[in-house]
């Protein structure tokens, strides 16, 4: 099943975000050997040097290390990847509260809203 | 190292009409390359005189340093953009021919992928469809160890699965010291898989750039910026 990615952005950006993604969301743990970088471009349907580019990126930053002759794992560093997960956090919600104030909210509105909405899906799940 | 394909100040012309001018162009091993451009841009031209089926008028084009020629076609793997086959031969049959001529072809490949996308291999060529034909004829060029294939529109005609497959069996099928070349209209489809693209524009050059390197400049597609340069 091929990767969904965004027309308008370089490509290996995608890849890292998407391969960053499922590190932070537990698809892959910390120290799991990923697959080979064919294996990873066919999955995705992309280049092989698109994909080879986006892990030599994580490398760069330290969420994945290549073992010479074993292959490329995942960083054993839980709190780095824990570090990242509140930074992708972080991100959602300054986006969440930028479109919001687009749609001409204040930040308190918009908190308050969320907390109804929150009782909302509460008392859905209580009944 | 030598690049696999190389154009130096290539022309092709028929009468007075430039199907290729003054081209320079180099391809290097390890990477997909799509061949772009509008109808009549000299897409099929370039692609026939690296075949060795033209013969330039002037400038030359090298296939690893050779002319094209006995010597290239044994690491050219070349699909053309129509059917090639007698009509009247079975798929095994085919098989059979392919590898007698080319020593590169294995023949466990191409009935692996044959048998993966459901294709009788005692069916007739004339028998099958047209989309199925040109499945055929791929599978049959992807299925020898070539240095370069050369894909003249290889997509066109197939349904939008077999074209996953397809774009599957070209990115699992080379190796990193081979080159691919595909032409096609059909840009969004394979835009993923290619390294670089290559714009062909009245027989020149219009554009030579990595796919990363396009979307990062212009922020937007190929086939966006396609679009943009190519405005009827």
């Amino acid at each position: 099943m091929p990767w969904n990615l965004d027309n308008d952005r370089p490509i290996y950006l995608q890849l890292m975000e998407r391969i960053q993604h499922d590190i932070i969301s537990g698809v892959y743990q910390p120290g799991d050997k990923l697959p080979s970088v064919r294996d990873l471009a066919v999955d995705a349907a992309v280049n092989p040097n698109t994909m080879q580019k986006a892990l030599s990126e994580l490398e760069r930053c330290g969420l994945v290390y290549s073992q010479r002759t074993s292959g490329r794992f995942i960083t054993d560093d839980a709190s780095m990847i824990c570090g990242m997960r509140k930074e992708l956090a972080q991100e959602h919600i300054t986006l969440l509260f930028k479109q919001m104030r687009q749609l001409g909210f204040s930040d308190e509105e918009t908190l308050e809203m969320m907390k109804q909405s929150l009782k909302g899906e509460n008392n859905e799940t209580d009944s | 190292m030598r690049p696999i394909l190389e154009c130096k100040r290539l022309t092709k012309k028929f009468g007075n009409f430039f199907a290729l001018s003054n081209l320079d162009l180099s391809l290097d091993r390890g990477q997909i390359v799509g061949l772009l451009g509008p109808n009549g841009s000299g897409k099929t031209t370039l692609i026939k005189l690296a075949n060795g089926l033209l013969v330039p008028t002037d400038g030359h084009i090298m296939i690893n340093g050779m002319a094209p020629g006995t010597a290239t076609k044994k690491i050219v793997s070349y699909l053309p953009d129509r059917s090639f086959f007698s009509n009247q031969m079975k798929v095994k049959e085919i098989l059979t021919y392919y590898a007698d001529f080319y020593k590169n072809f294995s023949t466990e490949r191409a009935v692996k992928m044959l048998d993966t996308l459901e294709i009788d291999r005692n069916a007739r060529f004339n028998a099958l469809s047209k989309g199925t034909r040109e499945k055929v004829q791929l599978v049959l060029v992807m299925s020898r160890d070539a240095d370069l294939y050369i894909l003249d529109e290889p997509i066109g005609g197939v349904d939008p699965a077999a074209r996953d497959y397809i774009l599957q069996t070209i990115l699992t099928n080379y190796n990193e010291n081979a080159a691919v070349l595909i032409s096609t209209h059909l840009i969004s489809d394979i835009e993923n898989v290619l390294d670089r693209v290559v714009f062909l524009q009245n027989g020149q050059l219009a554009v030579n750039a990595a796919v990363d390197e396009i979307r990062t400049k212009y922020g937007k597609s190929v086939d966006a910026l396609f679009r943009e340069v190519f405005k009827c």
